[in-house]
């Protein structure tokens, strides 16, 4: 099992257009990736209803998880994504 | 009339909304599917589920069709509404209904509500998009009921379309060319249909209850004015039609220029609009100026406020458009019916009388500085006319703090809108530190009359006509001449008006007779109410305002006015 933690750099947090884009790159992983905020039940990271319900903020640090082949590799990606402000893109 | 030779055609009456006669067949907007009360659990729970998830597939292709087809901001909101259709965990909490035993629409019903409560609980923009969600459950039990998707079917002839009553995002999608005419069971004069339609110069009828039982395909005929709709009609209904249609084209083409009175006195007429692309359109258009300038759609469905870059260039753009014409821009008129996100604000028992309008501007104070400054700066960089008003005042207070505001980013023009009856009884303090007013009748006629403007069975009492609404015109107009005199260099204080009353071309004479020198409306309204000015001088138009004034209530006071007017002025109707 892989870790990661990043800070949300969108604006809006993560909903709307960055809650897509990061659904649609963890769905893409084809792993099961799964995000939450540090010591609280994580979210399927697949799940854009799971993800947009998480409610993550501007400035929040999430924690992103994967098991698997290639896992390391995906999270990095992902962490890269969510630092990046999604929404002035 | 028509009623005589109708023959053997039968006749429903609504609120005629939007002028002009046309006769074509019927397409229906159909509602949502009726959700099964009971449902047989399913025996194959396996096949269930796949069928469901088949279902949301296909609601999530066609709304990604959609998507393509849409502008940027709303290809975003379909293209996640897509996704969730598409969400994993919304089928596996299907699947979890389906084994407890519930049937499969009552599943999908289940999982989708649970996700539209946790939404509705977070609030602001997770809990307009409950909307997006609730649209995705009825679509996909459309489809798994074998019934046609809900909404307006595509459009393969120019037809007229039948609802019970049409949504914003239904009428988005709306291709105004094959659109004859528009007919509700709902709605009221107010209306979202009925204010959409005028701004097409389509004919609209309202409130015309028992008309979704007409069957799709039948021909009807549309009398915009008087709100009759005939079934079937026979040819000599459709010949009289077709001839008031084309004497009403001759007539509306007859005019140019700006509105004259009979006697040569000026009444400007203006235009309404909604978007940096209207006011484009509207620029090209025989129009002097802009009356009302509505700044809502640089605010509402964002999830961050507009920046003051942003905002110059939308004023920039709209300025440019009517060079030295006047432009009168009303500021940021959002509330708790017209929610911001990024303003959160407590829901409200009674949001048309909550913190609304200049309200909220006085809350959000930061949002109303950066608005007054990208106006200014626009009015500068373009050497335009700008006038700038605010929504919702109802004390000289009020009106007085909006002055300083505006005064102090530099604005030279400012004024009221008077939609408030305490502004209009007050009218003559109000207007003390501003330059103009304008009256937003449709408020106006809502809260004197203690009416919801969006009820269609207060119909009655939302009406324009309404003597009391009358009254409160003619205070102001009384207030603003008194308020001019007043004023330390004597200019006068014009007073308008730019809400649907406006746009009626015998009610336009009313208000010209009450004081109001110029009028703002919708532009295809424009040249009926040229005409009808053209056709009357002013002691007319006074006589007519008193005559309207003593009458008991709205339907004598339109026959009253009606009484005095030029016989010409009865087939603009």
């Amino acid at each position: 099992m892989s870790e990661r933690k990043v800070t949300i750099a969108s604006s809006v947090g993560l909903h709307a257009r960055p809650a897509s884009l990061f659904v649609q790159a963890a769905t893409a992983t084809g792993l099961p990736v799964t995000v939450g905020r540090v010591g609280d039940e994580p979210v399927d990271a697949r799940s854009i209803l799971g993800v947009m319900a998480l409610g993550a903020k501007h400035g929040e640090e999430v924690v992103l998880s994967a098991e698997g082949d290639g896992a390391d590799a995906a999270l990095d990606s992902l962490v890269a994504l969510l630092e990046r402000d999604l929404d002035a893109e | 009339m028509s009623t005589e030779t109708a023959g053997s055609a039968s006749e429903i009456r609504g609120l005629g909304v939007s002028a002009g006669t046309v006769v074509g067949p019927v397409v229906k907007v159909i509602p949502p599917v009726t959700l099964p009360s009971s449902e047989p659990a399913p025996t194959d729970i396996g096949a269930t589920q796949r069928s469901i998830g088949e279902a949301l597939e296909s609601v999530a292709a066609e709304l990604e069709r959609r998507a393509g087809l849409a502008k940027a901001d709303g290809r975003a909101v379909l293209t996640a509404t897509a996704m969730m259709a598409r969400d994993p965990s919304l089928l596996s909490s299907i699947g979890a209904s389906l084994v407890s035993g519930l049937g499969p629409v009552t599943s999908l019903d289940t999982a989708i509500r649970q996700v539209v409560a946790t939404f509705t609980a977070a609030g602001g923009y997770l809990a307009e998009r409950a909307t997006d969600l609730l649209d995705v459950r009825d679509r996909a039990a459309s489809r798994l009921l074998g019934q046609p998707d809900p909404g307006l079917p595509p459009l393969e002839r120019p037809s007229v379309i039948l609802a019970h009553d049409l949504a914003p995002s239904e009428t988005a999608i709306m291709d105004p060319a094959m659109v004859l005419a528009i007919v509700t069971e709902a709605g009221g004069p107010t209306s979202h249909t009925a204010i959409l339609a005028a701004q097409l110069g389509i004919p609209a009828v309202v409130h015309a209850v028992g008309v979704l039982a007409i069957p799709a395909g039948t021909e009807i005929a549309v009398d915009g004015s008087s709100g009759q709709i005939l079934i079937e009609p026979d040819e000599t209904v459709r010949a009289e039609f077709g001839e008031r249609a084309r004497i009403r084209a001759q007539l509306l083409t007859q005019g140019s220029g700006p509105g004259r009175l009979a006697d040569g006195g000026a009444v400007s007429l203006y235009a309404n609009v909604g978007t940096v692309g209207d006011a484009e359109q509207a620029g090209a258009a025989d129009v002097e100026g802009v009356g009302l300038f509505r700044t809502e759609f640089m605010f509402l469905d964002r999830t961050t406020a507009p920046s003051l870059d942003e905002q110059i260039h939308s004023y920039s753009t709209v300025f440019a458009a009517f060079g030295s014409r006047p432009v009168t821009i009303r500021t940021l008129d959002a509330g708790a019916d017209k929610p911001l996100a990024f303003a959160s604000q407590d829901p409200e028992e009674n949001p048309a009388l909550g913190v609304r309008g200049l309200r909220l501007s006085r809350r959000r104070s930061d949002l109303l500085s950066t608005q007054l400054e990208a106006i200014a700066a626009a009015a500068d960089k373009t050497g335009a006319y700008a006038r700038v008003m605010a929504p919702m005042v109802a004390t000289v207070d009020e009106a007085d703090w909006f002055a300083a505001q505006c005064r102090a980013a530099g604005l030279r023009t400012v004024g009221v809108m008077i939609e408030v009856p305490s502004a209009a009884l007050r009218a003559r303090h109000v207007l003390a530190s501003v330059d103009f007013a304008s009256i937003g009748t449709n408020d106006l006629t809502q809260y004197v009359m203690a009416a919801d403007r969006l009820s269609g069975e207060l119909a009655a009492l939302l009406d324009a006509w309404q003597p009391a609404l009358l009254d409160l015109i003619h205070a102001t107009s009384t207030g603003a001449a008194a308020a001019s005199a007043g004023s330390d260099d004597g200019t006068a204080k014009p007073v308008g008006v730019c809400g649907e009353a406006a746009g009626d071309p015998l009610l336009a004479l009313v208000l010209v007779g009450l004081g109001v020198s110029s009028l703002s409306m919708a532009v295809p309204k424009v040249p009926a109410v040229r005409l009808a000015l053209s056709l009357h001088d002013r002691a007319t138009c006074v006589a007519m305002a008193d005559a309207a004034r003593s009458a008991p209530g709205a339907v004598q006071a339109r026959a009253a006015a009606l009484a005095l007017a030029h016989a010409d002025l009865q087939l603009l109707f």
